[in-house]
């Protein structure tokens, strides 16, 4: 397969028409807004945290195809799913998408997020798979200023 | 080379080869370089000049007595007088060596602003602006509570004249506006928002960032009071460009940096400033990147701007109408006055995905909002995908952009 198609892998594009779980939450305790300049991707994150698990989360925003569908995986991946997981996955997908670990089985680790290894191979491309992971810490760290990939 | 001054057709063959970037494999495929509003390539010529002034002639200028210095400046200040027939300014003194375009425009906020602008004055820029012609502007008029006002535009990218006419007033101290717009390709009519701002005894700053690789510049029949250049999209080196302002603004403007060489005397009670051009150019200069665009002027008039217009201008019309026929692509700006920009969306595809699509098969475009966001906030997209040209491109190349953008649609069908 070639890189490209490495990158836009089927589910990938799948999830970028539909994404799942893209609404806004009303009754959402954690929000947080993330934003890349150099493309101009916009996401905000929504989440119903209860005794340090995730119940619920959804986002909204525009982006390319690849912070679409991140952010879309991301979402199916950590409901139900506590704080300390989270960052466990947080650490195992970052270091996929940025090459710097090499699972001997993504899949087993990181479930369906493993579609995104593809991007290691686009450094410039990495933060459009990473922004709604670093927004998403940042609501659950309750910060108020808006996370920006620069 | 000698000056070609016709109107005989550029052989682009002929012309690639003074390019060696040209000949570069981008994953084994020829490089497609339409990525020119952000930086033109730089033809061997440049490159050598850069070259020979570090190996041959490198020390500093207006300052030894010993021969290399000698030689140095007068290579720096015979750039200045290229630029200045290059621009037919009246005098070289009006010329100014700045870091580029931004620096220009940023010398102008500080320096004339500073001095002419005070609390309810009014500055007026246009909607299509650079964010480098709208935030130096921005810091001025809150430090001195002024206000921007800005030129309206149509959907086609161009600017509503007689809304223009309306802002003028009493309190306008400066119009920046610019010339060929970097998102949109715009040329917006210059002449016109000159003449209606000197009737009201406004100075104008036009933005030439993208215009003077294009169009054949004369600031004295313009009768532009400021003009910004930069120099690495004239086909010469980044970290240089130009400052144009007429003699008797720039007599009248205070410094903008302070160091060596925009002296005439210092003691620890006074300090004399030296004369034009030297007050604003503070510090040993970017010798190299002036010599670099001396060259480059030299190379841009061999080849003839009213050829380079007038190929770029074909090789537009003949991408639009090829990029018009694939289902779902928008283009953003559609002035009936354009230079070399073919900036466009794609239905339900993000142009960041464009660009990587394409840089797959060897072709350089640029995607974002390309320093513009208000132009990307007025068209309502998040970004757009631009191709623009060069002289030295061909119609080969926007067949092979036309065919990586039925890639992209065949990836995300």
């Amino acid at each position: 397969m070639s890189y490209l198609n490495e990158l836009y892998q089927q589910i990938i594009l799948d999830h970028n028409k539909t994404p799942k779980n893209f609404r806004e939450m009303e009754d959402a305790n954690r929000k947080a807004e993330g934003y890349n300049p150099l493309c101009g991707d916009k996401v905000t994150i929504y989440l119903k945290i209860e005794a340090g698990t995730i119940k619920d989360i959804s986002f909204q925003g525009s982006g390319c195809a690849i912070s679409t569908a991140s952010a879309s995986l991301m979402t199916e991946i950590l409901k139900g799913k506590t704080e300390s997981e989270t960052k466990d996955l947080f650490d195992a997908f970052h270091g996929l998408v940025t090459g710097e670990t090499v699972e001997s089985d993504p899949i087993e680790k990181l479930g369906k997020l493993a579609a995104l290894q593809g991007v290691s191979e686009f450094p410039v491309r990495v933060k459009c798979a990473t922004l709604v992971w670093h927004t998403l810490q940042a609501a659950l760290q309750e910060k108020q200023q808006p996370v920006s990939t620069e | 080379m000698s000056v070609n001054s016709g109107f005989s057709d550029i052989d682009v063959q002929q012309v690639r080869q003074d390019f060696p970037i040209l000949k570069e494999k981008i994953y084994d495929k020829p490089l497609v370089y339409l990525d020119n509003a952000a930086t033109s390539q730089k033809p061997q010529v440049v490159i050598e000049a850069i070259s020979r002034y570090y190996l041959r002639e490198n020390s500093n200028v207006h300052r030894g007595v010993h021969l290399l210095s000698q030689q140095a400046t007068e290579e720096y200040e015979n750039a200045r007088i290229k630029m200045q027939r290059f621009i037919n300014a009246s005098d070289s003194k009006e010329i100014i060596f700045v870091r580029g375009a931004t620096e220009a425009i940023n010398l102008v906020a500080s320096s004339y602003g500073g001095k002419c602008v005070g609390e309810g004055d009014e500055i007026v820029i246009s909607a299509m602006e650079h964010h480098s012609n709208i935030v130096p502007w921005q810091i001025l008029c809150e430090e001195k509570g002024a206000k921007l006002r800005i030129i309206p535009m149509n959907d086609r990218g161009e600017l509503l004249l007689e809304e223009y006419e309306k802002l003028l007033n009493s309190k306008t101290r400066l119009v920046a506006v610019v010339h060929v717009s970097n998102s949109l390709g715009t040329i917006n009519p210059v002449e016109k928002i000159i003449e209606l701002a000197h009737q009201n005894n406004t100075p104008v700053l036009l933005d030439g960032a993208q215009a003077a690789p294009h169009i054949k510049l004369d600031v004295q029949e313009l009768d532009c009071d400021f003009y910004a250049i930069s120099s690495h999209k004239v086909y010469g080196p980044t970290g240089i460009g130009v400052l144009y302002g007429k003699a008797e603004l720039l007599e009248s403007m205070p410094p903008y940096q302070a160091g060596g060489d925009m002296i005439s005397s210092v003691t620890f009670e006074e300090t004399l400033y030296n004369a034009l051009p030297f007050k604003f150019e503070a510090g040993t200069p970017n010798i190299a990147g002036v010599i670099g665009l001396g060259a480059a002027i030299e190379y841009v008039n061999c080849i003839g701007l009213d050829r380079i217009a007038a190929r770029e201008s074909k090789l537009l019309a003949y991408a639009s109408e090829k990029i018009s026929v694939i289902p779902g692509l928008k283009p953003i700006g559609t002035a009936r006055e354009k230079a070399g920009v073919l900036a466009f969306v794609m239905d339900g595809i993000h142009a960041h995905d464009i660009g990587t699509i394409l840089d797959q098969e060897g072709i350089a475009i640029r995607t974002g909002h390309h320093c513009s966001q208000p132009v990307m906030d007025y068209f309502d997209v998040p970004a757009t995908a631009r191709a623009s040209f060069s002289f030295y491109n061909t119609r080969e190349e926007a067949d092979i952009l036309v065919r990586g953008l039925q890639k992209v649609q065949e990836v995300f069908s």
